[in-house]
């Protein structure tokens, strides 16, 4: 470590593999200091400058807005607020084409400059010192500071690491050939450069503060020396002029001869890296309250009359610093944002400054001319030497060229910083780093397809599990309902068996009072309650059932006249009161008539056993029966309702597309048309609806003869409960029985028949 | 007595590299992934039944008993190769009787035309769809695979299927950009 430092101090640095000297030509926009510019008419403010999320809007369209007023704000660390960069009227708030190579629109805040400039309440905090590191931190965020080397690293994350910090490297190196805005900062804010480092020092305390500045810009690393000069902390390192030094691992291993692992940040081997711009953003944001809402713009090129450096306000549209500096379109407009090793052509020049753009080239075509037609690879390895992270570039372009990602990886594509130098050597003229920023794109996006299609799996698994987890406990709940009905019908068994021996014990005694008239009265008391108890029995049981499902009904009336049966068996030794007798009369009645409507039913069964319907041997099967029919009936109707209306909906929606296409033309001439309008709004609801119809009516149609078969499928308990209940049978009413039997036999036959006619009609609907 | 010796010596050292074998089978055991396994990684999980199977599972099991590699709409030519590669097989163009690869989609419901049957809902496979019974019904975007499989049920057609547009973040450099230049 110790011999670390001494190296450091006697500026022997290390140097990176690669790397390339393209002319600088810096001087054509260093000699003048740092312009002002006039506020251009509109002001686009893009939401999203910063690696990260972007924060959501807290202003509003026609609200005025001060200079430094925050547009908006967010809960997400990674997040850092964008400023109104003058004070001004909000004119929009809408899309705009953003500063990316691909001008995509982004959100953007549209500010007119009301010309005053009057500031908010700025709050400095000049006794930093005294405060609280998170506080300090917490300005710079709110100062909406993120790194202005390129990146737009948020830096408000970056100044408080988890680790400690060893060095901490102010990048003032500026290795991209035409571009001079750090250059002429440090000439010119040396002295708030360096507030801006104490202020990162405080924060960082690290062991050591390196200021890197390459060797062609004198002027800057003197300025830099002079602001530096009592802080014995603080080294100025003059480093040989080479592309990319000023890339962060180049720099590092420049300065430290500490490589950044791979997949690692700086910050892993104890090294933090801040631009110079960010260091005076900082001392704006701490010494003077000032949020970020300017920097330093390089205008140069051979197109442009007055290159030079200005403050532009962030959101700035690029034709009015074009204006400004005297820009003269060549034939072939090229503009192009950053530098000619690492920028991007500006699809149009609407687009805005935001806190990355540090230069705006405008070359002309004799001192950059089009990239000429490229050529194959000759494999001369020009770029393998020139690359500063030692990769081997023809293999990458070969792998990307070939979309295989998997080998590209192993070549370890994400390693590429994009410089750029191997593109400049390349004597086939092979534009490689588009090559690879392609693959690299590829390669994210599959990795996002794969996170997404892993996230789809798992819900789609969840959904699965929990549909079978529904399945089983509806299966379970319909088995534990079955149970408990069996059961009921068992207690009903012991029931009619208990039954039994009363009648047994009731003929019995019927013989006795011959023979014993003494115990007649007895026996008749005991009748009588006897025979209260079998009808509340029939009645509860009544109750009981009726509660059921419709399916049961028809057993009931089965096991009730079971019941009824072993009334009658008590009847003839009954010396019960009338009313007992009369209520026994009404019963008999209403047996006889459910017999009568059941053996009507089973005659029209067997009769017109083509019928669709189902006739079951009990009255409420006829109740069904005519529901069904019912049902049919009102389906079919809607069917034909839903036809009708699907084929009036279609020359509906025929006609109002018609109406449309002719209204739209004449929409705008004529305002008669709004009542069309709003009719054929009507009109589409109304075929919405026919539709939904027309779709349900199909649906119904397939479900309908499953349902019907479903129903049948439980009323088949019903053989068994008469299975059961026959073992009440007694010699005394054996006919009753026999004729029971034929009944039910007549009644199976018609549901026999009746299931293979809904099958039927299924096998139809299905075909 | 030399051979009943080297007979035992080299029956002892049979048995020592056999116990140490078969205890490094035990507990070096690699658990590969079952081949429905390695095969459901490779499809892009839309669920959306283009193949003929309900979901990316049971096409995985479907190739996994022989059925062909190219069903897969959604996934396109780079899940054909990947599928080849897996299962040594040469890779085959799209099934023609399977709809060209299609941009990538996601189901948008026109919220004031939704009526609230759920239909939506219970068809959809990943329960990106949002909503109870006579509420409107929304569409989790990130959560939707396009699969389309929403679009038929919906009573009152107020579903559709909208391209995902490209973002800065998605966006992918064009090397088409890239000037092109005819050499006589």
């Amino acid at each position: 470590m110790e011999s670390l430092l001494n190296r450091i101090k006697n500026q022997r640095w290390w140097d990176f593999p690669g790397g390339v000297h393209p002319p600088s030509r810096k001087d054509i926009s260093n000699q003048g200091s740092i312009d002002n510019i006039a506020l251009p008419e509109l002001l686009h403010v893009s939401v999203k400058q910063h690696i990260g999320s972007e924060g959501k809007i807290k202003v509003e369209v026609g609200q005025r807005v001060l200079k430094g007023e925050a547009l908006t704000h967010s809960a997400n660390p990674f997040s850092v607020p964008v400023h109104a960069p003058t004070s001004g009227t909000i004119e929009a708030i809408d899309v705009h084409p953003s500063a990316h190579p691909s001008a995509l629109p982004e959100m953007a805040v549209h500010i007119k400059p009301d010309g005053l400039g009057q500031w908010i309440d700025l709050k400095p905090m000049q006794d930093y010192q005294q405060q609280n590191k998170s506080k300090v931190v917490e300005a710079i965020c709110k100062a909406g500071i993120s790194g202005m080397g390129g990146a737009g690293f948020p830096t408000h994350i970056k100044v408080s690491p988890k680790k400690d910090v060893q060095f901490l490297i102010i990048n003032g190196i500026e290795c991209e050939p035409y571009i001079t805005s750090d250059d002429r900062l440090m000439r010119e804010y040396a002295w708030q450069i360096r507030q801006g480092i104490d202020v990162l020092q405080y924060l960082l305390n690290p062991k050591q503060v390196l200021i890197g500045i390459e060797d062609n810009k004198p002027e800057a690393a003197e300025a830099m020396r002079v602001a530096c000069r009592d802080n014995e902390q603080y080294q100025i390192c003059v480093v040989p002029t080479k592309y990319p030094a000023g890339g962060e691992k180049q720099l590092i291993q420049t300065l430290t001869g500490q490589e950044v692992p791979q997949n690692g940040l700086p910050v892993d081997i104890g090294v933090i890296m801040q631009n110079v711009g960010t260091c005076y953003a900082i001392a704006d944001a701490i010494f003077s309250g000032k949020p970020l809402i300017q920097r330093v713009v390089t205008l140069t090129g051979e197109q442009f009359d007055a290159p030079q450096n200005v403050w532009a306000p962030i959101g700035t549209p690029i034709s009015h610093l074009l204006a400004h500096a005297g820009y003269q379109p060549a034939s072939t407009e090229r503009l192009i944002m950053g530098g000619p090793m690492m920028g991007f052509a500006l699809a149009n020049d609407h687009i805005p400054v935001v806190k990355t753009t540090n230069c705006i080239l405008a070359p002309s075509l004799s001192e950059m001319p089009l990239p000429p037609q490229k050529q194959a690879c000759i494999r001369c390895s020009a770029c393998a030497d020139a690359c500063p992270a030692s990769l081997l570039p023809q293999q990458l372009l070969w792998y990307a060229k070939a979309d295989d990602h998997e080998k590209a990886q192993e070549y370890n594509l994400f390693d590429c910083i994009e410089c750029g130098a191997c593109a400049y050597v390349c004597p086939s003229d092979i534009p490689l780093v588009h090559y690879y920023r392609t693959a690299k794109a590829d390669i994210r996006s599959a990795q996002q397809e794969k996170i997404q299609a892993d996230k789809a799996r798992e819900r789609f698994e969840a959904r699965k599990a929990r549909l079978e987890r529904d399945q089983i406990e509806r299966e379970e709940k319909h088995r534990q309902a079955a149970e408990a009905r069996k059961q009921a019908m068992q207690a009903d068994g012991s029931d009619a068996k208990a039954k039994i021996a009363a009648a047994l014990a009731r003929a019995k005694a019927k013989k006795a009072p011959s023979e014993d008239t003494s115990q007649t009265a007895d026996e008749a008391d005991n009748k009588k309650q006897q025979v209260a108890d079998a009808i509340a029995r029939a009645k509860a049981k009544r109750a009981a059932k009726q509660s059921d499902a419709t399916i049961d009904k028809a057993q009931d009336g089965v096991s009730g006249d079971e019941l009824s049966n072993a009334d009658n068996a008590t009847k003839p030794a009954d010396a019960a009161p009338a009313d007992v007798k009369k209520q026994q009369v009404a019963e008999a009645i209403a047996r006889a008539k459910a017999k009568r409507t059941a053996k009507l039913a089973e005659e029209s069964a067997s009769e017109s056993s083509e019928e669709e319907s189902t006739p079951i041997a009990a009255d409420s099967a006829q109740d069904d029966k005519k529901q069904q029919v019912a049902a049919a009936i009102a389906r079919a109707k809607a069917k034909r309702e839903a036809k009708l209306a699907e084929q009036q909906s279609a020359a509906n929606d025929k006609a109002a597309d018609n109406q449309q296409t002719d209204a739209e033309p004449a929409g705008a001439s004529s305002a008669d048309n709004s009542e069309p309008e709003y009719q054929q709004k009507k009109q589409r609801v109304a075929a919405a609806i026919a539709k939904a119809k027309a779709k349900k009516a199909a649906q119904q149609r397939a479900e309908k003869p499953q349902d019907g078969s479903e129903s049948e499928a439980i009323s088949e308990p019903e053989a068994t409960s008469e299975s059961l209940s026959s073992e009440t049978d007694t010699p005394e009413n054996e006919q009753q029985t026999a004729q029971d039997k034929k009944q039910r036999i007549a009644a199976a036959v018609a549901k026999a028949k009746a299931r293979q006619q809904a099958k039927k009609d299924a096998q139809e609907d299905n075909s | 007595m030399l051979f009943v010796y080297s007979l035992f010596a080299i029956g002892l050292l049979a048995l020592i590299f056999g116990l140490i074998l078969g205890y490094a089978a035990v507990r070096f055991k690699v658990e590969a992934d079952p081949l429905v396994d390695q095969i459901d990684k490779l499809l892009p999980q839309t669920q959306c039944g283009q193949c003929g199977y309900p979901g990316c599972k049971p096409y995985a099991e479907a190739i996994a008993n022989g059925d062909d590699i190219n069903k897969c709409p959604p996934g396109g030519e780079a899940t054909v190769k990947n599928l080849a590669d897996l299962m040594g097989v040469d890779p085959k163009p799209l099934d023609d009787s399977h709809a060209q690869e299609p941009i990538k989609k996601v189901a948008f419901i026109r919220e004031d035309e939704c009526i609230g049957c759920t239909k939506c809902i219970v068809a959809c496979p990943v329960d990106a769809i949002l909503g109870a019974a006579k509420h409107m019904h929304t569409v989790i975007s990130d959560e939707c695979t396009g699969c389309d499989l929403c679009v038929d049920p919906c009573p009152v057609d107020c579903i559709e299927m909208r391209p995902v547009e490209a973002t800065a973040q998605s966006w992918r450099w064009d090397l088409n950009s890239i000037p092109v230049k005819q050499v006589s």
